[in-house]
């Protein structure tokens, strides 16, 4: 057995003992799991090209960072691993779906992409296909926060979620960002899903300090280490990091140990991680995890999940539906949305 | 407004947006206590406090990013590059994300965003500080890209670019902060996408923008001793480019010369000359020529750094040898 960075029982703050907003937040990880497992089925099927980058095992962080907030209020900015956190957001599966089918009706009108999800609406500020380069646009959505309370007077108590991975931490745009966002107190949230690999590049022969976490120290802002792989953890960090940015006191860092269960995109074969470490993590699925705290706890029943996973089935196939049976984008609106005016 | 000078006439534009629009701030290096490095925003954080003028860390890629959040959810910024060739570090986020980013999202975001500063060649500042980034970010979609030249029209351009709903990237020199002129006492816009006619003339069309706008002014003279009458346009909109403006001159003269302060190789004349080729080859009596700086970094010494950029007796010379040559 690999030796595994786990941490083992994250306190948690406020059981979550309602029965609703638990299903709500399974349903969450159950959706964001049965789309990615249908997004490997269409793309090998032919259905979708480029890049695409799932999310399996890691959809504790997404379901309890985002569902903790406010979904459709609140700013959330995500990766090229952008799939879930965009569910989770808010956006339609089936408008997901036609994206990456590279359909009219997606979300971003089929100019983007399984790497470039973007919903106004949602307030999903993206997909962004570079790493890193995602931080510093988080940041600014979450400075316009601070602007719009403290220059226009309004009244917004928004927080901003921003995520991204292990290798994104080697960037310089991370370090940039938490230096700015606790310079000026900004209300935002910096979710590190460090799943161990940056592609082929294992997070230990890439980084001088492993503990990402740590590093929250420097920039004098709080630093949580946190189970990524159990909801209530991660929504008991998330709890605590709204507060304070509601509160006026700046942000937070959130390292989520994670791991995703498939490879980096669908085109990596999936060579380098052993299988002692896949197993380890594979025993740790969040979903099978958080099914079995609500059993435990009589939040609901078998049955009642049973037909939450039926019912999701059902969306993802409509979603595959409505993305089959949508138009491609009209050839003569190739032009179109260059410009604010187009 | 009396005689005012170029940088003070960027300030007023500026100060008049912010005054006319709270969504309006300016952020980069040393723009609020210091005023700016070159005295385009002095004073205003007094007016409008520290977070419309955002003291920022030296970090161009980010705070750049930044600055494109901040327009993604309903703010106007206005990044200053301390130096325009600073944004260099600033690639990714110009190019990607300010550029590309409404069409990949499909329409989801508008950027209206502002990115100004001072750039071309100065007096001696070395290589790195006399950069001409304008070619650079020619062929990113998505931008629009001005270059401002007088007093006059730095005001109504940087107004006109402050409200546009679009990414501009607006291109100062350094050399010409201090030009004077008489402002008018009202408000006035200048469009980002008209070319400038500075002097009409039927013999050769010279377009040219930004300090070579002055260098070139400066060779009418010669020209005029020596019989010739040329049109001179400064082009403002370096892209896209108004060629509705320089086809209705080109179909006057016939002949086009070129002056720009960036490189030859994929300059701003490399395009525009395929632009003419494209849309009035049938016009020309000649090949267009183009007056461009050396394919050279800027040498600190002042005699090769005058050697490596275009100087008005060149002009002169090209416009005698194109039109001798047609008579
Ligand atoms: C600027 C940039 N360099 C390189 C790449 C290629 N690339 C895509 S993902 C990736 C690894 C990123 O790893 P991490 O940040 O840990 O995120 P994860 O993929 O594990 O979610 C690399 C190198 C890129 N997209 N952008
Ligand atoms: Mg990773």
């Amino acid at each position: 057995m690999v030796q595994e960075r786990i941490v083992p029982d994250t306190p948690v703050e406020g059981e979550l003992s309602n029965k609703e907003e638990a299903l709500r937040y399974y349903e969450d990880m159950v959706l964001g799991r049965t789309f990615e497992d249908k997004c490997a089925e269409m793309y090998y099927r032919g259905k979708m090209f480029g890049f695409v980058h799932l999310y399996n095992g890691q959809e504790a962080v997404s379901s309890g960072t985002i569902l903790t907030m406010r979904p459709g209020v609140d700013y959330v900015c995500s990766t090229y691993r952008d799939h879930v956190h965009a569910l989770s957001s808010g956006v339609p599966a089936r408008e997901v779906m036609a994206e990456l089918f590279g359909k009219a009706t997606g979300c971003s009108k089929g100019r983007g992409g399984s790497m470039h999800l973007f919903s106004s609406q949602h307030k999903l500020l993206g997909g962004f296909a570079f790493v890193a380069e995602g931080i510093p646009v988080a940041l600014g959505a979450a400075f316009q926060i601070r602007y719009r309370r403290d220059v226009m007077g309004e009244d917004d108590d928004r927080v901003v979620a921003c995520f991204f991975g292990d290798g994104a931490c080697n960037n310089g745009q991370f370090y940039e960002c938490l230096n700015m966002a606790a310079l000026w107190k900004l209300p935002i949230l910096f979710v590190v899903e460090n799943n161990k690999w940056a592609i082929g590049m294992d997070h230990y022969r890439a980084t001088s300090q492993p503990e990402i976490y740590r590093k929250a120290e420097s920039f004098d802002i709080p630093g949580h280490e946190v189970d990524g792989m159990d909801l209530l953890a991660m929504r008991s960090a998330t709890l605590k990091g709204i507060d304070r940015a509601r509160s006026g006191q700046g942000p937070t860092l959130i390292e989520a140990l994670t791991y995703r269960f498939r490879g980096h995109s669908l085109a990596d074969p999936d060579e380098l991680r052993s299988l002692d470490e896949k197993e380890a993590w594979l025993s740790r699925d969040p979903i099978k995890r958080f099914e079995t705290y609500i059993l435990d706890r009589d939040l609901a029943t078998q049955g009642e999940l049973d037909d939450i996973n039926k019912k999701i089935e059902e969306e993802i196939e409509e979603a595959v539906r409505f993305a089959e049976e949508s138009p491609e984008p009209d050839p003569s609106e190739l032009r179109r949305y260059v410009f604010a005016e187009d | 407004m009396a005689e005012t000078f170029l940088f003070n006439a960027l300030r007023a534009a500026t100060d008049e947006e912010m005054a006319r629009d709270r969504t309006v701030f300016v952020l980069g290096e040393d723009v609020g206590h210091y005023g700016g490095s070159y005295k385009v925003t002095k004073d205003l954080y007094k007016t409008y406090g520290e977070l419309r003028l955002l003291d920022t860390p030296i970090a161009e890629n980010s705070f750049t990013g930044m600055a494109v959040g901040a327009a993604m959810t309903g703010l106007r910024p206005i990044v200053e590059g301390m130096n325009m060739g600073f944004l260099l570090l600033a690639f990714n986020q110009i190019a990607n994300n300010a550029g590309m980013l409404r069409y990949t999202s499909g329409g989801n975001f508008t950027l209206p965003m502002v990115i100004r500063g001072p750039g071309g060649v100065g007096r001696q500042l070395g290589a790195e500080h006399s950069q001409r980034l304008e070619a650079y970010f020619q062929a990113v979609p998505g931008l629009k890209i001005v270059a401002c030249s007088t007093p006059y029209n730095a005001k109504g351009l940087l107004k006109s670019a402050i409200r546009d709903n679009n990414p501009v990237l607006f291109f100062e020199h350094v050399l010409l902060y201090n030009l004077k002129e008489n402002l008018p006492d009202e408000e006035y816009l200048v469009p980002l996408d008209k070319a400038e006619v500075v002097r009409s003339g039927k013999d050769v069309t010279i377009l040219t923008y930004s300090r070579m706008r002055h260098h070139v002014l400066q060779a009418v003279k010669g020209m005029e001793k020596e019989g010739i009458d040329p049109e001179v346009i400064d082009l403002i909109s370096l892209k896209p480019i108004d060629l509705e403006t320089v086809g209705e001159s080109i179909r006057k003269t016939h002949r086009v010369i070129i002056v720009e302060e960036c490189m030859k190789t994929g300059g701003i004349a490399a395009e525009l000359i395929a632009l003419i080729n494209d849309n009035f080859f049938d016009e020309l009596d000649a090949p267009v020529l183009r007056l461009s700086s050396q394919d050279i970094p800027t040498p600190y010494n002042g005699k090769l750094e005058n050697l490596t950029i275009v100087q008005p007796e060149q002009i002169v010379e090209a416009a005698q040898k194109m039109v001798q040559a047609l008579v």
